[in-house]
């Protein structure tokens, strides 16, 4: 599936401009539709840095508040603000992800413009790869940048803020080590890009099959699935495989430790640990990936034939 | 090498025949009408040579088989299948941007130039154009590509006259020269007559006539006749007749204009008319109804 042999044929006469760039272009399109893969994720930093002010203005109260916690506490307070922006940006992009999915395939043919799409030499492969690389790449891209540059604005606040007050604001920049937590994002983003990857595809697939409430389709039948099973064999196998494609990413990726050692105060590792010996050998990352790209196969070829609705 | 090459080209919905063995052939510098009523194949047909759903049988566009190679099909064919295909949430520049990036012989200059005669600004959505403004820009991003066929499926549909007839005028004017190909289908055939070299009536998934228009002009004489002629005109044998102002106008296949114009005033027939004699059986109903 080489961009280079979908725009350069071996056999076709060379183009008087050598400078199409399909999948570039395509990619580009995606964006200019679909707004709210970067907007979405910025909204959500907003009300995060909104609330975050909030509570650096009652800086008073709120380092009374932490005065009263022992150290090991006070960094976990001090570093839960952090965390939660990159959960919350990260679950915005999820849920941004699942939508674009869903209509990526489907509203091109339901208001008829996949009539002007095929009229252009652009190939379904490419087509379908381009809608891809929105959740594969562009969205945790953007994830990525929002998330850090959020958490860099909430340290020179924080800082800021402390230093006003004649407090040290070394403590705030050991207790989410920017730098350190961006490379623990960047693992956390691409593993759980791969470990979501076969949903993606499924929802994909669905985009280019579906005539009608691609939503429905997309959730209804894994949920039936699963109510088939435990009726018929009073067994929940499949509910339980999705329950762990839905939620054992975290699982395979990453450990929480129950009990923080007391000398690793100050480091939110101590309470996240990376395992990506373990991540990388879960059948159910590879499993999930095969099934992914068959999806994406799947959808290219519906492409193709499928029409206008 | 033939622009468009048929042999037994066929295609089923289900028990629907929508092509029923098609052998056309489709040089290249010609102007072809496609006519048809509803639901006699034209669109299929169209679909099969734009590479956009599968068929049993042979075609060959520009020497390629449509359904395997589209991408590469589509840097050498434009089409504007239907109206109001662009997508309406594109802004006029992304549209010029987007064809510029993915077309290799796509000429922005050229979109631009055509673009500045009309009233569309770049900033525009697509959805905030009328219908006539739409056509136009897209008429404007088809121009400027240097394709050698370009197909449209009912490019007017919806549109008021002067948009309909400065669509053509544009086309004939501005784009086309010998060495392109226009395949157009349209249901204001008469609109179209003067600008095409060759004819094509398809009913039913077949073709039921193929020929130029040098060829429809020897061929098909229209007579009004002279009330007292009329007997006479009919032992000719002509294909269709229908009664104007009360007076018996009758199309002739083959017959000789001398030995008709003694009979009445003759005149070449407008393909509307020739469309319904074909198209009628003796009993005065169409056949595209009846099954």
């Amino acid at each position: 599936m080489s961009m280079a042999s979908e725009s350069m044929p071996a056999n076709s006469p060379p183009a008087p401009q050598s400078s199409a760039h399909p999948f570039a272009w395509s990619v580009r399109r995606e964006l200019w539709e679909h707004r709210s893969i970067y907007i979405a994720p910025l909204v959500v930093a907003g009300l995060v840095l909104f609330g975050f002010l909030v509570r650096v203005i009652h800086l008073q109260q709120t380092m009374k508040m932490l005065g009263m916690l022992k150290p090991q506490e006070l960094h976990l307070a001090l570093a839960m603000p952090f965390g939660i922006s990159a959960v919350a940006i990260g679950i915005t992009g999820l849920i941004v992800a699942f939508f674009y999915c869903l209509g990526a395939l489907y509203n091109e043919r339901r208001d008829r413009s996949i009539l002007f799409w095929k009229s252009l030499p652009v190939s379904n492969t490419t087509v379908v790869l381009s809608k891809a690389a929105i959740p594969f790449l562009v969205l945790p891209a953007a994830l990525f940048v929002t998330i850090t540059a959020t958490q860099l604005i909430m340290l020179a606040l924080g800082s800021a803020a402390l230093a006003a007050t004649h407090m040290d604001a070394t403590i705030l920049w050991s207790s989410w080590p920017l730098f350190k937590m961006s490379l623990v994002l960047i693992y956390g983003l691409v593993a759980m890009t791969l470990w979501y990857a076969p949903i993606y595809g499924w929802v994909l697939l669905v985009s280019s099959w579906a005539r009608s409430k691609a939503i429905l389709w997309a959730v209804l039948p894994p949920l039936g699935l699963c109510l088939a099973e435990r009726i018929a064999l009073d067994s929940s196998y499949l509910w339980s495989l999705l329950d762990y494609r839905l939620n054992g990413y975290l699982h395979e990726a990453f450990y929480f430790p129950p009990h923080p050692h007391g000398h690793e105060i100050g480091d939110p590792l101590a309470l996240l640990a990376l395992t990506p010996e373990k991540f990388l050998v879960a059948p159910g990352l590879w499993l999930g990936l095969v099934f992914g790209v068959g999806c994406l196969a799947g959808a290219v070829w519906l492409r193709r034939s499928r029409e206008a609705i | 090498m033939a622009c468009i090459e048929a042999h037994g080209l066929r295609k089923s919905f289900g028990s629907t025949k929508a092509l029923d063995g098609v052998d056309l052939k489709v040089e290249g510098g010609r102007i072809l009408g496609l006519i048809g009523p509803n639901g006699a194949g034209k669109s299929t047909l169209l679909n099969a040579v734009l590479g956009l759903i599968p068929y049993d049988g042979d075609l060959k566009v520009l020497g390629q088989d449509p359904w395997q190679a589209r991408d590469r099909l589509m840097r050498d064919v434009c089409f504007i299948a239907d109206v109001a295909v662009l997508p309406r949430w594109m802004r006029v520049w992304q549209a010029l941007d987007y064809v510029a990036g993915v077309h290799p012989r796509f000429d922005r200059t050229k979109a631009e130039g055509f673009l500045a005669r009309t009233q569309i600004k770049k900033k525009s959505k697509v959805r905030e154009l009328s219908k006539g403004m739409v056509t136009q820009l897209h008429l404007a991003l088809i121009m400027a590509i240097d394709a050698k066929l370009l197909v449209l499926d009912e490019p007017t549909l919806g549109l008021d006259l002067l948009f309909r007839k400065q669509f053509y005028d544009t086309l004939l004017n501005d784009y086309f020269d010998h060495s392109r190909t226009i395949v157009v289908t349209t249901h204001q055939v008469e609109e179209i007559q003067q600008i095409l070299t060759d004819m094509m009536f398809i009913n039913r998934g077949r073709i039921v006539l193929n020929c130029s228009m040098e060829d429809f002009e020897a061929r098909y004489t229209e007579l009004t006749v002279r009330p007292e002629n009329a007997a006479t005109a009919r032992t000719l044998k002509p294909i269709g007749e229908r009664q104007v102002l009360g007076r018996s106008v009758m199309l002739f296949d083959g017959a000789e204009r001398e030995k008709l114009a003694a009979l009445g005033d003759t005149r070449t027939p407008s393909i509307a008319d020739l469309f319904v004699a074909v198209m009628t059986d003796k009993t005065g109903q169409t056949q595209g109804v009846v099954p």
